[in-house]
């Protein structure tokens, strides 16, 4: 079947199967920055925004998506730049694949909250899991980037 | 997962046949364990066309649409005002923000589902439940009676009571199920307890509430009959997540700590 979706503000139409999820169908059509982890809702590498809101692109059927907004890390650049160097400076990168999840969920946090606490920032990414590092530097390059106004 | 047809009907009454047509038919909440629950569905229905995902406030109540996400029951300022927010509080401990802005409260219910941190604050807000044919029932007699699962989940109404809330969650990590929940409720009509993921099904403690709402006043005393009452009427046993002595020793704390923080600066 063909569904219609807005990947990154662009038209697209792609084809699927009825039972397929949005992680199959963004893969096959090459948006290879959509990650696959544990692939049953639970470690949060193939988080995409749709209409804004970060979501297991694992779970969602791609028919449902129908006519929604994704983004995915390609449509946030400026953003995810900015990040991936405050996460260099604090040497909070290690082998990278979750960062594209990792700076979605961020990029959606900053639109949502205002001056988020530590606690609210660990709260809001429960469920993007790292395997590299222990969260310490992460969580430190996050709060920079929370207020970096630039 | 093999899906032979998915369809998105544009009325309640559409909906509702296609669900009770020949085949075996699934109608999707959010979907979140869509994919751990469902091998294969001639029809999947989806109710995302049909305005069920808001949550209204009217005079009496708090409704709550039964496509509306944990994430949105979580942050709506009418569901933190209700029984001091333990439905919020019970959402936020549920997974990531990912999943809760996926997973939606009528899948929680309709799947009945014993793990539920949901559960045990909708018993203790007495929460009432709108199906499309049947009308509505209470959540507490949903779970006893398993004969509405062909009908479709509209709402969930929870009427605004002056009230204290506790609410509990003990999980082992953040993304884990509960090794135990509990929440509890005080109303000028007396309390509400209800524990759940014991590992089994969430119920109201009809005997400790009974005991409590016959006492006078609430002291320590009271406090160690309830537990003993308690443990009397629930079931509790091992699994994975925890032993039976673990569960019992969360039960008995918090059982405890919840009494306590409800009878505090109330009548």
């Amino acid at each position: 079947m063909l569904v219609k979706l807005i990947v990154n503000n662009e038209p697209k139409v792609f084809e699927c199967e009825t039972g397929e999820f949005l992680l199959d169908t963004l893969r096959k059509y090459n948006y290879l920055s959509v990650r696959r982890g544990c692939d049953n809702t639970s470690c949060g590498v193939c988080t995409v925004l749709f209409d804004g809101k970060p979501i297991p692109s694992c779970s969602l059927l791609t028919v449902r998506a129908e006519g929604h907004n994704i983004t995915t890390v390609e449509g946030i650049q400026e953003e995810a730049d900015k990040l991936g160097r405050i996460f260099g400076d604090e040497g909070a990168d290690q082998c990278g694949f979750c960062n594209p999840s990792m700076a979605l969920t961020v990029y959606a946090m900053k639109k949502e909250l205002c001056h988020p606490t530590e606690e609210e920032v660990r709260e809001y990414l429960v469920g993007n899991l790292c395997r590299c590092t222990g969260y310490i530097a992460q969580e430190r390059a996050i709060m920079r980037y929370l207020e970096d106004k630039s | 997962m093999v899906i032979t047809e998915f369809l998105k009907p544009k009325s309640l009454e559409e909906a509702y046949s296609i669900y009770n047509s020949e085949g075996k038919n699934q109608i999707v909440g959010g979907g979140a364990w869509l994919k751990l629950t469902l091998k294969q569905a001639d029809k999947l229905i989806s109710l995302d066309d049909l305005g069920l995902n808001s949550i209204i406030q009217t005079d009496k109540s708090v409704e709550i649409g039964a496509m509306s996400t944990l994430r949105s029951i979580e942050i709506s300022e009418e569901v933190k005002s209700l029984y001091e927010g333990i439905l919020s509080q019970a959402c936020h401990k549920i997974m990531g923000i990912n999943v809760r802005n996926l997973a939606t409260i009528g899948g929680s219910i309709m799947g009945r589902l014993s793990f539920s941190d949901l559960y045990p604050a909708l018993l203790v807000m007495k929460a009432k439940l709108v199906f499309y044919k049947s009308g509505e029932i209470s959540f507490s007699e949903f779970l006893n009676n398993p004969k509405r699962d062909k009908d479709i989940l509209l709402k969930v109404v929870i009427d605004k009571e002056e009230a204290k809330g506790f609410y509990k969650k003990v999980a082992l990590t953040a993304l884990d199920f509960a090794v135990m929940n509990m929440a509890i409720s005080k109303t000028k009509e007396g309390f509400q307890i209800s524990i759940g993921a014991t590992p089994s099904m969430a119920a109201l403690a009809i005997d400790t509430i009974k005991y409590l709402n016959g006492c006078e006043a609430i002291t320590e005393v009271e406090i160690k009959k309830a537990n003993e009452i308690l443990l009397n009427e629930i079931h509790i046993s091992d699994n994975i997540r925890g032993s039976k002595e673990y569960r019992t020793e969360l039960v008995k704390t918090y059982l405890a700590r919840g009494i306590r923080q409800v009878t505090k600066n109330v009548g």
